[in-house]
């Protein structure tokens, strides 16, 4: 069984959902004024993360550590392609980390990488509105996760923190491959009733 | 161009989170490209996986923050531009380009059967899976066929009718394991599409139905 471990409050880590303001302007200040300072506390706060998450996704300490120096040598280089008003800083951060594990650890020749929340369509912005709710908005997938039945919340969990596709949960718990999707829809459709509920 | 079939959500969940298989994610990335809408949707998947990347345990680093490449990559960072979002929108999806180029009249297409020609794509050497390009000719009706697994289709030019509806330039058949069904290319333009499976046998099964009796693959 996998444990899907949301960032708790009760829990001596500090998840950064609970400052993403702090956390978006230190970024605006690697953008506007590369400042190194500004740098050190992004790359202290999310570096060791990122290395958590890189080894979760099996990769070894010392490659772990590799790519979160390299992701976070990345997100100094694009800072300047970070946009407070498409999302959180630590989405960012996550997205810049998932394609450089995919372009590091799997090496496709098919893949090419998501866009990282920079290049949306005008029509995509939040509004004010949206932008004051985003951190509400972050809690409920929180509580929505923490309180999943366990079948639906072990097939998210495979699949977000173990990097294992459809048809390889199946294998792995010897389930048909509908069973594996249907529990992905039902797990997320009560994310996005909570998240919608909130309009 | 409109676009009317979407990715699943089972399909988003599993891009957001980076663990595809490397076919289905070339479809899946040509589709985001073209549909506002399914890119969206994308954010809400990857907001799920920030909150779970937020909750990880962390693991200390051994090596301090690398300033000296910073530095280094002063230059890089300057030079960086947003990425293109007017890029014409060629028939081609940009995520395709480095993979075929720009222009579908200029493949290399090999004939399978009669009205049928297909153009693999090369994967990584350890990947399991199918993704190959196909062209059916006008009106051409592919055997009846299901999926044993996971199967996406990405449409590139003209369209196909099957009793799911008509999937057009830009949509995407994103179809469960229990599906049947027999599409029919488009009379007049016929339907090039890009399909993506998770095993290289189903594709022959049907393949070779087709184009009985000629030479098997």
């Amino acid at each position: 069984m996998v444990q899907l471990t949301v960032g708790a409050a009760q829990s001596s880590r500090a998840p950064f959902a609970a400052m993403p303001k702090n956390m978006a302007d230190l970024l605006q200040k690697v953008a506007t004024s590369r400042d190194i300072d500004a740098f050190r506390k992004l790359f202290e706060a999310y570096g060791p993360r990122v290395k958590a998450y890189m080894m979760r996704q099996g990769a070894d300490a010392a490659v772990a550590e590799d790519l979160a120096q390299e992701t976070l040598l990345m997100v100094w280089r694009k800072a300047g392609l970070y946009s407070d008003e498409k999302g959180s800083a630590t989405t960012w951060i996550f997205t810049i980390a998932r394609n450089l594990r995919i372009d590091r650890l799997r090496r496709e020749v098919a893949w090419q990488p998501l866009p990282e929340n920079q290049d949306e369509e005008a029509s995509d912005d939040p509004s004010p509105e949206e932008l004051l709710s985003e951190r509400q908005r972050r809690e409920r997938v929180q509580a929505v996760l923490a309180e999943l039945p366990p079948d639906q919340s072990e097939v998210v969990g495979l699949s977000y923190t173990q990097g294992l596709s459809h048809s390889e949960i199946a294998e792995r718990l010897g389930l048909p491959l509908g069973t594996v999707k249907s529990r992905m829809r039902l797990a997320y459709q009560k994310i996005r009733e909570a998240v919608d509920d909130m309009q | 161009m409109k676009i009317t079939h979407h990715l699943d959500d089972a399909t988003l969940m599993s891009c957001a989170a980076g663990s595809q298989p490397e076919p289905m994610a070339a479809v899946v990335a040509s589709h985001l490209s073209v549909c506002p809408s399914c890119l969206s949707g994308l954010r809400g998947f990857e907001r799920v996986g920030e909150v779970l990347f937020d909750g990880l345990e962390t693991v200390g680093l051994d090596r301090p923050a690398p300033i000296v490449a910073m530095r280094a990559g002063e230059q890089d960072g300057e030079t960086l531009v947003r990425a293109n979002t007017d890029a014409k929108r060629t028939e081609v999806p940009a995520p395709l380009r480095h993979l075929i180029g720009d222009d579908l009249d200029s493949i290399h297409w090999k004939r399978l059967a009669p009205g049928l020609w297909h153009y693999p794509l090369p994967l990584s050497a350890n990947t399991k899976g199918d993704l190959r390009l196909i062209k059916v000719g006008p009106g051409t009706a592919m055997p009846d066929h299901g999926h044993g697994g996971s199967e996406l289709t990405y449409v590139l030019r003209g369209s196909y009718t099957d009793k799911l509806g008509t999937f057009r330039a830009g949509d995407v058949a994103d179809l469960g394991d229990d599906v049947e069904h027999q599409p029919i290319a488009d009379p007049i333009e016929g339907c090039i599409c890009l399909i993506a499976s998770d095993s290289k046998a189903k594709f022959k099964g049907w393949v070779a139905r087709m184009m009985q009796p000629l030479v098997g693959l």
